[in-house]
């Protein structure tokens, strides 16, 4: 009786087949359909961020998208920034070097909204990265240590990309 | 808060998606979703039918024709924020842009589905009606253009029919040369705005004010036109005490009044911040002068 | 490995995991057969329930449930929730129901539970419940709640008055009748909610094989959730497990037990099929406890120097429909008012108001701001009525360090005497001044006014009792892989307890923290535990760990002594081996702990009990107690009321520190609540007690450009009552915020004479008050003095 649809969403590289129901969210789809179960879910009407993950490279609220348009897209989420199981990303090894995170639970929504900003503006002044994260909410760390992991990582990308 | 059942349709024509709202009673557009689906979510909400309207080909671009920039109802804030021809031609919508939400509303919200949502405060829909927008709207069998003056009908309720489409949105161009600020209040970084103001100015070589736009938002159901101000500033030479003189009409302005913000606080804003816009707007014209009101 | 990880700034052992969303939180479980619920509840804040009708509900495709109270068991249907915290003060205990069938009084409070397929089935399925209410008034706000004729919270009460209860010391009345100058205000602070990121969120399964229920909770306190199911449910304890996985922000309500942790399990183990229920944002606005308004009608009187004689007063609560937790909100808010000053005399009279809202209880601060922001505001008005400096009055009044310990006379929560154990008082407020340029501040002023600018500075000191009892234990136990595994009872929602406790067990060792695990929030790994709130895990836990770690490495050199064949004295313990000083003899930590497992027929080396294990459940004698001073440095824009923080300058002593870096991480995002709750945080509700502002587009959040960088400056003075001589530093950050932001704001606005006395401080408030000033400025008969008389004599807008 439910309205349906099958679609082909790829995530962090593998594509995912599956036949859902149209009113799903992208958070829920993308949480308990394909068990990625990093981007997380704080508010369910777009404020805090902590759902955001990259469609077709830009940031977007994954509660304010329903799965089906997602279908054949691309999407990021925060399973997919360490190029591997080994290693992190630079700006996640920031996070870490700066104590970015308490908790962890808006922690995905911040990196993949950094990586999108920082590609955009690799060299940003404290304004700018405040700003920048404006649209995701933490409770925990008052931001500072955010803001200077995102400082950091811009240097250390830089860094490599000078190399 | 998850939302309630529906039917999904995805048109890829205009065409198609006109057909649906003619035939469906109960039917939501789905665009940027930035609106739509906080409200589905809170089954604040309850279409029988979404028709999204995010595979149409051909109903997201900027265009330049003549004096005039065209834009498609699907056109992104994002592209909007990130065009060099809104940045040159359309200063005022550029600097509006920057206030709207967040970089991942703005990667998703379009340009017309800020204006059928017509939120008080707004800024695409202020700056359309600082320029005098026309809206473009289609239903099956025909279109139809709407002033932007004529637009607004009541509190978040545009003047078109439920069985028709925002499909583009016409922005006169001002004159290269011309003043312009958008200047607004918000609690936080991104909010919407309580109130703000988007003033438009023409100068000649004088310093004296041949034409001026002066817009409100947030402070009536809808962005207003101020024409008492405006009034008070064609034909005279721009200054400090012109502009402080002027902005206090705003104060008699109708106000909304609710619990986050009492109707005489608008008004203080309205007229604060156009003060404040007058001079940013003067101190921008190319035959303005420096002045800062604060 | 040589560097010594207690006392180190090092980087988080958990981040890795959370960084690459390998996280584990409670709504990333995903159990086979599993069920989601969602609850109904009431739409109004008060009212009688005639009939409840699940019929269309139970017949929606993919239902497999439908709970009223009158579903419920017969021992549970009129079950409550148990009184967590009795105090003969209070007069109307009341509780919560499980699900309530009769009259409803807060919006929001549970009245059906609905299980199926999914959420969102589930969600459809709520909507068909039907519900006959008479609708009743509400009891809104505090104050007017405890007048003759209010609307009564709970119908059949006689008041709305909860509690009542007056502490104090000393003649306050001969105090005020020799005192210098006395002063009297009101004050109105509101704080908000804690609003972590993570709703709460519970998993309840069913093992039928091994007779165990298993609970996953966001909470801070699984074992209070274990003891309060069992109590309430009447499950044998030993058949209940209650686990904290990892958890989004807890800052205080995710400590309460709330019904939905009694709920769930329950029809889990009836359905036979794991139950799943995440909150919802809507609904945690509704149903999850916060702090809400405090109103304070005080007094202070000095002598002519601006020396404190004494305080007094009659203070407000609001608790809400229910009181789970007592009234330990306002009892803190009335024993900390004294803080770090001599205060000769005092008194408070406290009343707690019922109100058709969800309970009080604390958060992040518990009460403490509103104190603080009391007598704060009271220091600066004696200043400015003395024309002493603001500053200046406080240090003539803080207590010395050589007067520690100094006893209040009062009984803290704890139902001890309060002791401050230690801390410096004065040379914190010097210290907080110096990184804040404070004595640049005025020529910065005058500066920034002649360019049109206003800026002001504020001060605020504190005092704040950390490291609750009753106890926190720790298992430390050596695994045969050498590893080291630490377990302790109390949850982490992001304190850094694998790492913080890990760095005060590796010294014993010699090794690095990255050798070391700890389990936490788990009621199946430690026999007993509390909880992680009221900054109290590294007192007790800390301490715990340190004494269990020294048992087992004492254990370790006995044990080694035998296998090495050398005397005690001659072993050291270096990279996890004990060692034979001068020598190269030596045994592995992995190979001591296998060897006292035991192999059948054989003795254990040395007669001791078998395992390189030790548990400890340290129990502090009393509180111990952390202070700080915040100095704030504001913009304001007296044409839009914005307030911009320039400057947070913050001197914080929360004893030794085990981790730096984590304990700046806890002020700042301690700062941030509290610049949250001194200009934006507020919620709002209707005359009738019905929720408004109820999402995050209108109960506003510090987001990163208004909340400020904090520089902080330690100082440790270590509390003697307890071993590692640490305290609890989670609150710290907020406690003073309030009362430095608005003070800061006053001084901004100084050239129109405002005076504010609450908090939140909205734009519009400041408006209306530069606009009051400027017509009272204009008004000719109106001499600078009068007027600033008028400004501090009360007068709040």
């Amino acid at each position: 009786m439910s309205d349906r649809r099958t679609i082909s969403v790829t995530i962090n590289g593998e594509t995912y087949e599956r036949e859902v129901e149209t009113r799903l969210t992208l958070a829920d789809f993308i949480r308990h359909e394909v068990l990625l179960t990093g981007t997380h879910v704080g508010c369910e009407h777009g404020v805090c961020g902590a759902c955001t993950i990259l469609l077709d490279g830009q940031t977007a609220r994954s509660c304010l998208m329903l799965a089906v348009q997602a279908n054949g897209h691309e999407i990021m989420t925060v399973e997919g920034i360490a190029p591997n199981d080994e290693e992190m990303h630079p700006l996640q090894q920031a996070f870490q070097d700066n104590h970015g995170l308490q908790c962890g639970f808006c922690t995905p929504g911040m990196l993949t909204t950094l990586i999108e900003f920082l590609g955009d503006n690799p060299d940003p002044t404290e304004r700018e990265v405040r700003e920048a994260i404006s649209g995701n909410l933490c409770r925990c760390t008052g931001y500072q240590g955010i803001v200077a992991a995102a400082l950091d990582a811009a240097k250390r990308l830089q860094g490599r990309a000078g190399a | 808060m998850k939302p309630p059942p529906f039917t999904y349709h995805d048109p890829r024509s205009i065409e198609d998606a006109v057909a649906l709202l003619a035939e469906k009673e109960n039917a939501k557009l789905l665009a940027g979703g930035q609106s739509l689906m906080p409200m589905l979510n809170m089954r604040f909400v309850l279409p029988d039918d979404v028709i999204d309207i995010n595979l149409i080909d051909g109903l997201s671009y900027i265009r330049e024709d003549g004096d005039d920039l065209v834009f498609g109802g699907m056109t992104r804030q994002r592209d909007i924020e990130f065009s060099d021809l809104v940045a040159r031609r359309c200063p005022l919508m550029k600097e509006a842009i920057l206030n709207v939400g967040h970089r991942q509303t703005r990667n998703r919200g379009t340009y017309g589905g800020s204006m059928s949502h017509l939120d008080p405060s707004a800024e695409l829909p202020s700056v359309s009606m600082a320029q005098d927008a026309i809206i473009t709207v289609q239903k099956k069998g025909g279109s139809r253009d709407i002033a932007m003056a004529d637009f607004p009908m009541a509190y978040m309720t545009p003047s078109f029919e439920l069985d028709e489409m925002v499909t583009d949105i016409r922005v006169p161009l001002w004159p290269e040369g011309h003043g312009y600020a958008f200047v607004e209040f918000a609690r936080r970084h991104g909010d919407f705005a309580i109130t703000s103001s988007a003033v438009l100015l023409d100068v000649d070589g004088g310093g004296k004010i041949t034409r001026a736009s002066v817009t409100v938002g947030g402070v009536g159901p809808s962005p207003l036109r101020v024409s008492a101000v405006e009034d008070g500033l064609v034909g005279e030479t721009g200054s400090v005490e012109l502009f402080t003189e002027v902005a206090e009409k705003c104060r008699e302005i109708d106000a909304m009044e609710d619990v986050y913000a009492p109707a005489w606080y608008r008004q203080h804003l309205a007229a604060v911040l156009t003060r404040r816009a007058l001079g940013k707007a003067f101190s921008r014209a190319a035959n303005g002068t420096e002045m800062i009101l604060r | 490995m040589g560097a010594k990880m207690f006392g180190a700034r090092v980087a988080r052992l958990e981040d890795p995991r959370l960084l690459t969303g390998r996280g584990s939180f409670t709504d990333d479980f995903h159990l086979p057969g599993m069920l989601e619920a969602a609850f109904v509840r009431s739409p109004h804040s008060h009212a009688k329930i005639n009939g409840i009708d699940t019929a269309a509900a139970l017949a929606h495709p993919g239902v497999v449930a439908v709970f009223t109270a009158a579903d419920l068991p017969e021992y549970l249907r009129d079950m409550t929730v148990p009184f967590q915290v009795p105090n003969p003060a209070i007069s109307q205990p009341f509780q919560q129901r499980l699900l309530e069938d009769r009259e409803v009084r807060f919006a929001g409070e549970p009245i059906a539970l609905v299980v199926a397929d999914t959420r969102y089935t589930a969600e459809d399925a709520a909507t068909l419940v039907e519900i006959d209410f008479d609708i009743l008034s509400g009891a809104s706000d505090c104050k007017t709640a405890l007048e003759d004729g209010a609307p009564l919270c709970h119908a059949a009460s006689p008041n709305n008055e909860g509690a009542k209860f007056t502490v104090g010391y000393g003649d306050v009345e001969a105090a005020f009748a020799g005192a210098h100058l006395t002063h009297r205000e009101e004050y109105w602070i509101h704080r908000g909610g804690g609003f972590a990121i993570e709703n709460r969120a519970v998993v309840a399964e069913y093992d039928e094989l091994g007779d165990m229920l298993t609970i996953w909770s966001a909470t801070q306190s699984p074992f209070l959730v274990k003891q309060n199911v069992v109590d309430m449910l009447g499950w044998e304890s030993d058949k209940v497990r209650v686990i904290a996985p990892d958890v989004g922000g807890g800052f205080g309500p995710k400590t309460i037990y709330y019904v939905e942790e009694a709920l769930i399990p329950l029809v889990a183990k009836q359905l036979g099929r794991p139950v799943k229920w995440i909150e919802d944002r809507r609904e945690n606005f509704l149903a999850t406890n916060m702090e809400r308004d405090q109103y304070w009608d005080m007094e202070i009187a000095t002598d002519a120097e601006g020396k404190l004689l004494g305080v007094r007063g009659r203070m407000i609560h609001e608790t809400g429909a229910y009181m789970p937790w007592g009234i330990i909100s306002p009892y803190i808010s009335a024993t900390t008012l004294p803080g770090p000053y001599i205060l000769p005399t005092y008194e408070l009279e406290t009343r707690v108001a019922l109100t058709n809202k969800v309970a009080v209880t604390p958060v992040r601060g518990a009460g403490r701001p509103q104190a603080v922001f009391a007598m704060e505001r009271l220091m600066d008005r004696a200043a400015d009525k003395l024309g002493i400096d603001r500053v200046e009055i406080r240090r003539r009044n803080l207590i010395p360090a050589d007067q520690m310990p100094y006893a209040l006379g009062l009984i803290f929560r704890d139902g001890k005497p309060m002791t401050y154990d230690s801390g410096d008082y004065p040379k914190c407020q010097v210290e907080a001044l110096q990184i804040a340029d404070y004595d640049g501040f005025r020529e910065r002023q005058s500066t920034a006014r002649a360019e049109g600018r206003h800026i002001g500075i504020g001060i605020a000191n504190y005092v704040e009792g950390t490291g609750l009892g009753p106890f926190e234990g720790a298992t430390v136990r050596v695994q045969p892989s050498g590893r080291i595994c630490i377990y302790t009872g109390g949850g982490d929602s992001g304190q850094g307890h694998w790492t913080t406790l890990a760095q005060v067990c590796a010294d014993k060792f010699g090794v690095g923290i990255e050798e070391i695990d700890v389990q936490k929030g788990d009621t199946g790994k430690i026999a007993n535990g509390v909880g992680t709130f009221a900054s109290r895990i590294a007192v007790n836990a800390g301490s715990s760990v340190h004494l269990a770690a020294t048992e087992v490495r004492e254990k370790a050199i006995k044990v080694a002594a035998h296998m090495l064949e050398a005397a005690e004295e001659d072993l050291d313990i270096e990279d996890g081996r004990v060692v034979v000083k001068g020598s190269d003899l030596s045994v592995g930590l992995a190979d001591i702990a296998r060897a006292v497992q035991g192999i059948p027929g054989f003795s254990l080396p040395g007669g001791v009990e078998p395992g390189l294990e030790a548990t400890h459940y340290f129990s502090p004698s009393q509180s111990c107690y952390c202070n700080g001073t915040a100095v704030v440095e504001v913009e304001v824009d007296p044409g839009t009321g914005l307030v911009e923080i320039l400057n947070y300058s913050m001197a914080h002593d929360s004893g030794t520190l085990i981790n730096p870096f984590v304990v700046d991480g806890q002020v700042q995002g301690a700062v941030a609540q509290g610049v949250g709750n001194a200009l934006l945080e507020w919620m709002i509700y209707d005359d009738n007690a019905n929720p408004v502002s109820a999402n995050f587009a209108e109960y506003l959040l510090p987001s990163a450009p208004e909340t400020p960088n904090v520089s902080v400056v330690h100082v440790e003075s270590p509390s003697p009552i307890n071993p590692l001589g640490v305290k609890g530093a989670g609150e710290g950050g907020t406690i003073p915020a309030p009362a430095a932001i608005v003070a800061a704001i006053e001084d901004a606005l100084s050239p129109w004479n405002v005076s504010i006395a609450g908090a939140p401080v909205t734009p519009s408030m400041i408006v209306e008050k530069v606009r009051a000033g400027v017509d009272r400025l204009s008004k000719p008969e109106r001499q600078s003095g009068a007027v600033r008389e008028a400004a501090c004599s009360g007068s709040s807008g």
